[in-house]
């Protein structure tokens, strides 16, 4: 019973980061109608952005108390690679704005090896160990489960984001926006909104949780390397598309449910014939049944029109 | 109010108008009839901006206002109610009436608007929680309208407001037409497929065929000329 509670809570963390990355994936198909295959490598660039604050102001960083530097880091890294995202929109996707969408999705293929090639060049291959942001000591471990102090301030730091996305996209005026473009781009144009700004914020906003993302996930696996944002990145993939593609609280459910899933099948796999090295290709075996029997998605609706 | 010089649009190798050229006096109702294809909500699209013109030039207000983005264009007060209403789906009545009023700095003002779309169609105060995408065509209609009415606009371009919606909503929508015209003093351009309705509510017309203006006059000449009563009003 413990092992299963603590596998479950294993699966929580691990899925919270799928859900950061996820809704990025989401917001972006919500307002251009693709998938940025190039987020899963904003995410690694988040960690190495991170990286790179960290031993660029060690020693200032260092005479503060974990938590304010970590948020000093956390927030730095966000802004830069929210920023990063815009860039990639405006030179990448905005010349093809109105090209078939096949087009704009293979760019986005050749985008994300640029990233992956170009950090190879400037990072090197191999691997490097993540500086120690949160404390890894446990924070209790009581009934025989173990919880580490990074993993409660990834769950705490994916929750508050999660609550601040919502805030933005239910409470401002450019979220009503970028929900009224997702719904309709030429209407909303027709209301005087210039769809190209708040195209660039949710790339900003969908870039910066993908930087959060990775920052979390490497201060629980800490060592990156410049193509460790693959596989969560196609992971997160799937969870958008299992929440319903564009559906934003589809997308952190979805993260949840593919987290959870693939580490219960890394604990208890074998006992029903599945080698837990298997786990890794639980979000595609889901993605497959999705794509067969709802490929609208949990949350998600079949668009209905009246005439 | 509006100046329409020798308008040409084409899409790709099709040409969808070649020389346009029409005239909205301030404070009128002017419609634009003519059969499906003939070019009628291609000129709305080309007037705010949604598809580049080829030549030509749009006069409003006394400004050149050709190749503006449609953003810009709304920002001036010329509005547009879209073909098929296009309201936003998901969102309720009272977010899509927000969205309208997207460039509105004033909130007492919007919230006077508001008030004023409320008492022009009740019923979208019944429905103001409501997603807009659950509404009957007609409903939707009317909060297309609303939701242009909030934009504050001097201009207001209407495209086939009586398309697919119930006889008995149609005439209350087109009275409504006339009292924002009356009350506001808001100057109206209108796309219609209804020609006898348009020709009902509307000053002067002109009439459309396969891109480029058959006929013009006075609404009620119009609707004497045997040849408009033969190809538009069944007669």
């Amino acid at each position: 019973m413990e092992q299963f509670l603590q596998q479950l809570l294993n699966g929580l963390f691990q899925g919270s980061i799928y859900a950061l990355i996820a809704l990025g994936y989401t917001m972006v198909y919500g307002v251009l109608r693709f998938i940025n295959f190039a987020h899963g490598d904003v995410f690694m660039l988040g960690a190495f952005t991170a990286l790179g604050l960290h031993k660029a102001f060690g020693p200032a960083l260092a005479s503060m108390p974990w938590p304010v530097s970590l948020i000093l880091i956390l927030l730095a890294s966000m802004a830069i690679c929210g920023a990063l995202g815009i860039i990639i929109e405006l030179l990448a996707y905005r010349p093809l704005r109105n090209r078939p969408r096949l087009n704009v999705l293979i760019t986005a293929i050749g985008v994300s090896l640029f990233i992956e090639y170009t950090a190879q060049l400037f990072f090197g291959a191999t691997q490097r160990p993540f500086p120690e942001l949160i404390p890894r000591t446990p924070v209790a471990s009581t009934g025989g489960l173990t919880i580490s102090v990074a993993q409660v301030i990834v769950l705490a730091t994916t929750i508050t984001l999660l609550i601040g996305l919502r805030i933005v996209v239910m409470k401002t005026r450019m979220g009503l926006a970028m929900r009224a473009l997702s719904l309709n781009p030429t209407a909303s144009t027709l209301m005087g909104v210039n769809n190209s700004v708040v195209i660039s914020f949710t790339f900003g906003l969908g870039s910066a949780l993908a930087a959060a993302g990775g920052i979390l996930y490497a201060s629980l696996y800490p060592s990156i390397e410049p193509f460790m944002g693959i596989q969560p990145g196609l992971k997160a993939f799937v969870a958008a598309v299992l929440g319903g593609i564009g559906n934003i609280p589809g997308a952190a459910l979805g993260g949840l449910i593919i987290g959870i899933t693939e580490t219960l099948v890394k604990g208890y796999g074998q006992h029903f014939g599945i080698p837990s090295g298997y786990s890794e290709a639980v979000a595609f075996v889901i993605l497959i049944l999705i794509l067969v029997f709802k490929p609208s998605g949990i949350l998600g609706k079949t668009e209905r029109e009246k005439v | 109010m509006l100046a329409v010089e020798n308008l040409h649009v084409a899409y790709g190798s099709i040409k969808a108008l070649h020389g346009v050229s029409l005239k909205v006096p301030a404070g009128s109702i002017v419609t634009l009839i003519g059969a499906n294809g003939a070019g009628k909500s291609t000129t709305l699209r080309a007037l705010s901006g949604l598809v580049k013109s080829s030549s030509g030039s749009i006069r409003y207000d006394g400004q050149s206002i050709t190749g503006l983005a449609p953003h810009k264009i709304v920002s001036r007060g010329l509005c547009h109610v879209p073909e098929g209403r296009m309201v936003f789906t998901n969102l309720t009545v009272r977010e899509n009436l927000a969205m309208g009023a997207f460039l509105q700095k004033d909130k007492a003002w919007i919230a006077q608007q508001t008030d004023y779309v409320f008492h022009l169609f009740p019923r979208l105060k019944e429905r103001e929680n409501q997603a807009a995408g659950t509404m009957s065509g007609g409903e939707q209609q009317m909060l297309a309208i609303g939701r242009a009415l909030l934009g504050k606009p001097k201009f207001l371009m209407l495209d086939e407001p009586s398309l697919g919606i119930a006889p008995l909503l149609v005439k209350s929508i087109f009275e409504r037409i006339v009292e924002i015209n009356r009350e506001q003093g808001l100057t109206i351009l209108l796309v219609e497929q209804n020609a006898n309705l348009a020709l009902d509510v509307s000053h002067y017309g002109y009439v459309l065929e396969t891109g480029s203006i058959l006929l013009e006059g006075p609404s009620a000449e119009l609707k004497a000329n045997p040849k408009v009563q033969e190809a538009y009003l069944g007669a």
